[in-house]
């Protein structure tokens, strides 16, 4: 049974106490198109309607190039410039304008702001994609095993959740970073991600508990459906919006937090070049020149784009109320 | 109900005791000698040290001094810190203003996130969901301490239309750039929250059973598609609250706010793990106290969601 | 906020010189204009930060508490905007042998609580501050005192953690150096001769205290009684330190204001841009972001001169390439591959200045003449040819990486960035920063012998002497000499200078000293560090003293 049809098995209507009177006759043209969907058409997997559906839009194109495009960036820097990042500087271009070969002109250092720009994109890329991984994968077990099954499950989970809250990230950043002996995005990630999986499991746990009462959960419960499974297939699928919402916004913030860091000489090793980095020197540049601030956050800004657009498409196509329409 | 309230507040004992424990460990763990530290370059002498350590229990083995901690909560006396302040002193300094900024914050980025979020959610794809998106990739990619900076010299300095800094005389006229400054970066995930769960509710069935039986639009924006949309941005509030109380050390930096960020920060880089851990125990609490609201909330914005 | 000389090592600022002062145009204590304006009745308003340590002279060991100290207490000397010495409570401070020295104090004076100040006050002080049991930050400073050792722990009344046993107590409560001989005078006795002495009592290890402080040290602490020109009318932590005039100070440093509030930031750029913003009267650091502008925004109220302040790079002597013959050879090249003049005018904007020698321009017997010192100068030729020469002695290899260790809670990067790319470029092998998250953990590897390459040192002086740079850091020994660093030679020619009753022969031995130094180069002088400041259009008269501080009783405003 195609799972799009819970939405609109009869027993969802079950009207709520106070609703019990209808102003007017429910919308036919909807009923309609429930007689209507093919009873004997084969199964179609969640994922597969999901990808039907988004590559019908500009928008995941649009997003898909975006992404595409920071990636081969931050994978192979040396194709977009030949100028080095860290070692073609001179003291004596300091903070100088554009001129033929750098576009963007030249940092404090005399460094080339273009290759800074470019050679930045893989670490802070790394570090915003990991520690978004690590934060979702963590955060939505946590969540979603405390919003679903309730009970003791909720109790241990929801206050483990607390305690962990309870982490300084400057704290666990110089703890982490000095008994780790080689840094690496991964390590920073890490850090972010050890004290950032608590709101997205508060957020998720959130969805769950009100998308578990929902019609088409009772409903796939009397057809028998163990509960693993529907909160795998069912529940999930329909909690999904704010958690894919707050990891592509936490994305760039977590790049952004590296800066800070960095700054604080716990973040990346200050041999690799990262926008985070850049934004933090910029700023100590701010009030002499506040331009060179704007090529690591544009680079930043764009990522950050093209995830969010991605977030929305993937939301419209894994929400089948909206592919209704 | 009351009594789903009641074991609620008994977990927050298990809770109190796992963080502290966690942090008191981490402080522990974290590298350096503080003590040696207080000497600045030419550093203290060897005895002085010596003194120091015995007086601050620094010597005792680590689960003695985490004892001692909880014997000084349980008596409401944490001690002093380097400085020879009491510890108790220095949060009660600093909770007040704290609270009241994280209070306006959190306020600023409701009221915004939810309001921009629905009107973007209800017009998706069009100018205004067109204008907010370029709004939030710019509080997301431009750091605090840039636009804190930027409005604090463009507002504060230039035009002169807030004051520059909070310093001695925290109020509500002072505190607000500083809230919206904190504020920025959970606006972006209000109102992206807020964005998506309208568009997502508007499709709901339950709206157009309302739409049919021929109520207005605002009527059910108001009372069905919002109230249905709030529950991930309650929860986000909830869990904001601690962060913007004790993650506002920048803000608090830049402003000259004498509040908990800052002064969590400064004990950490200067490794008083007593003050570190009574002030994030106090944050903790906080934190527990907001997602018990945010739990009681669950049931009143979705009647289906019940506590036993 | 921080520890003294970390701030001040840090790239915190400060301070003003004998040099620039004329040439700025300020005011001094005698300046006619000053006298002319006569005194005034508005509270100037000052950036501060919170004090790290209780407002006790002998725990002040940091610059946000010693803006609070040298303006509350009046000890025998207070050091005029030259750095010059200058009789505050002191009658006299003499001796033949640089060992005992006579003190005859001022008769009349009281703390603001209404108790004399006798030499007693002074006695007692400084034999609290040396007692082991105190825990007294700057119980060093009483080191030279005969008698000094029996009043701290003796070694076999330490457990093996140097943690002193239960009950145990040392010799004596007083040191034997300290007589009193009668209300107004009272001779200290030194186990050495120390030719600046007299120089160092204008430091707050020095002031006398009152009784009241005895008996209740810990209530002192939160509002000290002293006998300055201010006093502490009211202190609300991490905000403000409320200073009012003393009217009992019989003193030179007559307040010339209606108080001074000693504000707390935590930021310089907050501060900074409180004066841009009419909120604050005297910032004392300029941030680093405003280096190039806050002259151009201040105009003639911006300060910039040069300080007691000096950055280096030290090396430390365990590190197998900086060893023997070629680590000599090494210490030069890297020396001459920087080019200090640039870094000083790009990165700083002429708020350094490059360094000619390893003390302070604004020192009594400064010279950027000490023999040896061409090693500071920015040559890239010849430190890549004494470089290829250390590698035909004592090879290290091409893929060779030097480290520069420092904290990292505070901007170090900058500069070391720039360092690296000179020694990159000149030397072609490879550089970069090695950050340390809290001053601490960088001391502690510093301590242990962790460091793999050069570290960073910064220092202030605690008193205006060409000694207090060189023997502290490089002496055989010394508390801060985290390198390891020891020649006898130069630890003679230290002590020859301390001996010297005569002041040229003195700075004489000490220059002598510092050409041992270059030949050895333990450290690598970058530069001198400036006192960046500036002030309000509300306030008159304002001058930054040899410490990088405003002087404050001098400063006019109408209110």
């Amino acid at each position: 049974m195609p799972e799009n049809r819970y939405e609109t098995v009869p027993g969802g209507r079950r009207p709520r106490p106070g609703q019990e009177h209808f102003a007017a006759e429910v919308d036919e043209g909807g009923l309609g198109a429930v007689d209507a969907v093919k009873s004997d058409a084969a199964p179609t997997s969640l994922w597969r309607d999901a990808w039907l559906q988004m590559r019908r839009r500009p928008m995941f194109w649009v997003a898909a190039t975006i992404i595409l495009l920071v990636i081969t960036v931050a994978a192979f820097p040396s194709w977009f410039t030949s100028v080095h990042p860290r070692f073609d500087c001179e003291l004596a271009k300091s903070l100088a304008g554009p001129e033929p070969g750098h576009p963007f002109g030249f940092d404090k250092q005399g460094c080339d702001i273009y290759a800074r720009t470019i050679y930045g994109a893989r670490a802070s890329v790394l570090v915003g994609v990991m520690s978004t991984a690590m934060v979702v994968i963590i955060g939505t077990i946590m969540g979603a095993v405390a919003g679903y099954y309730s009970g003791w499950f909720d109790v241990v989970l929801s206050r483990i959740t607390d305690i962990f809250f309870a982490i300084p990230l400057v704290l666990a950043a110089i703890v982490i970073m000095s008994i780790t002996t080689n840094r690496t995005s991964f390590t920073v990630a890490l850090v972010l991600a050890s004290f950032g999986w608590t709101s997205i499991a508060r957020i998720t746990r959130g969805t769950v508990l009100s998308v578990k009462n929902n019609e088409f959960v009772t409903a796939a419960r009397s057809l028998g459906m163990g509960r693993g499974r529907i909160l795998v297939r069912h529940v999930m699928p329909n909690s999904s919006a704010p958690i894919i919402v707050y990891a592509t916004v936490a994305l760039g913030t977590f790049i952004v937090a590296e800066a800070t860091l960095s700054f604080l000489g716990i973040g990346l090793p200050p041999s690799t070049v990262s926008w985070g980095g850049d934004i933090a020197q910029a700023q100590r540049a701010i009030r002499q020149a506040p331009e060179i601030l704007f090529y690591p956050a544009a680079g930043l800004a764009l990522t950050v784009l093209g995830f969010i657009m991605m977030g929305d498409v993937v939301r419209d196509a894994l929400d089948p109320k909206a592919r209704t329409r | 109900m009351l009594w789903y309230l009641g074991r609620r507040l008994l977990q927050v004992i298990p809770v109190f005791l796992g963080a502290t424990l966690l942090l008191y460990a981490l402080v522990f763990l974290r590298p350096g000698d503080p003590v040696a530290g207080l000497g600045g370059e030419r550093g203290l002498p060897e005895a002085v040290q010596a003194q120091i350590r015995e007086q601050y229990n620094l010597n005792e083995p680590f689960i003695v001094q985490y004892l001692l901690f909880l014997k000084g909560v349980f008596t409401l006396d944490f001690g002093i810190d380097f400085r020879g302040q009491e510890i108790i002193d220095v949060i009660g300094a600093a909770l007040p203003v704290t609270f009241q900024l994280a209070i306006m914050a959190l306020v600023i980025e409701a009221v915004f996130g939810v309001l921009f979020g629905l009107i973007a959610g209800m017009r998706k794809g069009g100018w205004f969901d067109g204008t907010v998106l370029v709004i939030s990739l710019l509080v997301i990619s431009v750091p605090t301490f840039v636009i804190g900076f930027v409005l604090q010299f463009v507002m504060g300095v230039k035009l002169g239309w807030f004051p520059v800094t909070v310093g001695r005389d925290p109020n509500f006229y002072s505190l607000l750039l500083p809230a919206i400054v904190l504020a920025a970066t959970s606006f972006a995930y209000v109102l992206r929250l807020t964005r998506t769960s309208v568009a997502e509710n508007l499709s709901a069935d339950y709206v157009r059973t309302a739409r049919a039986k021929g109520l207005r639009r605002s009527q059910v924006t108001g009372r069905h598609v919002l109230r249905n949309s709030l529950i991930p941005v309650v929860t986000f509030l909830g869990a904001d609250l601690g962060n913007l109380m004790g993650g506002a050390i920048v803000t608090e930096g830049i402003f000259n706010i004498n509040g908990v960020g800052g002064t969590l920060y400064q004990a950490i880089i200067r490794g008083e793990n007593v003050t570190v851990v009574s002030l994030t125990t106090v944050l903790v609490i906080v934190y527990i106290l907001a997602n018990l609201l945010v739990d009681l909330l669950y049931a009143a914005l979705d009647p289906r969601i019940r506590y036993a | 906020m921080t520890p003294r000389r970390r701030l001040a090592g840090i790239g915190a600022f400060t301070l003003a010189s004998a040099l620039l002062l004329s040439a700025c145009g300020g005011g001094s204590g005698n300046d006619p204009e000053a006298s002319e304006s006569g005194p005034s009745s508005g509270i100037i308003t000052v950036m501060n930060g919170e004090p790290q340590n209780p407002l006790i002279p002998t725990m002040t060991n940091e610059t946000n508490g010693s803006l609070a100290i040298t303006n509350v207490f009046a000890g025998l000397v207070y050091y005029d905007a030259d750095g010059q010495p200058q009789n505050d409570m002191a009658e006299s401070i003499e001796s033949d042998d640089n060992e005992t020295w006579t003190i005859t104090i001022k008769d009349g004076w009281e703390f603001t609580d209404g108790t004399p100040v006798t030499a007693q006050s002074y006695v007692d002080a400084w034999n609290y501050g040396a007692y082991g049991p105190n825990a007294q930050n700057l119980s060093y400073f009483f080191e030279p005192v005969e008698g000094f050792a029996d009043v701290n722990f003796a070694e076999d009344q330490l457990d093996k953690d140097g943690n002193p046993k239960e009950g145990e107590k040392p010799a004596s409560e007083t040191m034997s150096g300290l007589k009193v001989v009668s209300d107004t005078e009272f001779t200290v006795k030194l186990s050495q001769p120390e030719s600046d002495f007299p120089i160092r009592l204008g430091y707050s290890a020095f002031m006398p205290l009152p009784e009241a402080f005895f008996d209740n040290p810990d209530a002192f602490a939160d509002k000290p009684i002293g006998n300055g020109p201010y006093l502490v009318e009211n202190w609300v932590h991490n905000e403000v330190i409320e200073l009012r005039p003393n009217a009992d100070y019989q003193g030179e440093r007559k307040a010339q204001n209606g108080g001074a509030d000693l504000i707390a930031y935590t930021e310089e750029d907050t501060a900074y841009n409180d004066l841009l913003g009419g909120q604050l009267d005297i910032v004392k650091n300029v941030p680093s972001s405003a280096f190039s502008t806050f002259e151009d925004e201040l105009g003639d109220r911006a300060i910039n001169q040069a300080s007691a302040v000096i950055q280096v790079v030290n090396v430390p002597e365990y590190v197998k390439e900086f060893q023997g013959d070629a680590g000599v050879l090494r210490r030069e090249a890297i020396s001459m591959a920087i080019d200090r003049d640039q870094i000083t005018e790009t990165i700083y904007n002429g708020t350094r200045t490059s360094a000619k020698d390893f003390t302070s321009p604004v020192i009594d017997g400064w010279s950027d003449k000490v023999p040896g010192n061409e090693v500071l100068t920015y040559d890239p030729e010849k430190a890549k040819s004494l470089w290829d020469e250390a590698e035909g002695m004592d090879p290290v290899g091409g893929d060779f990486t030097l480290q520069i260790a420092s904290n990292a809670d505070s901007d170090h990067q900058t500069w070391v960035d720039a360092v690296c790319n000179n020694v990159r470029s000149a030397l072609g092998i490879g550089c970069e920063f090695d950050p340390y998250a809290t001053f601490d953990e960088f001391l502690d590897a510093r301590d242990n012998e962790q460091i793999k390459g050069l570290f960073r040192g910064g220092w202030q002086a605690d008193y205006p002497a060409l000694s207090n740079f060189l023997g502290p850091i490089y002496g055989t020994g010394a508390g801060s000499n985290d390198m390891g660093y020891s020649n006898k030679e130069f630890d003679a020619k230290l002590k020859e200078g301390n001996g010297a009753t005569d002041p040229d022969a003195a700075i004489q031995a000490y220059q002598e000293a510092q050409t041992i130094l270059f030949g050895d180069m333990p450290g690598i002088p970058l530069w001198y560090q400036n006192a960046t400041g500036g002030f309000s259009e509300d306030v008159e008269n304002v001058v930054f003293g040899w410490d990088s501080d405003p002087i404050l009783y001098q400063v006019t405003k109408q209110g």
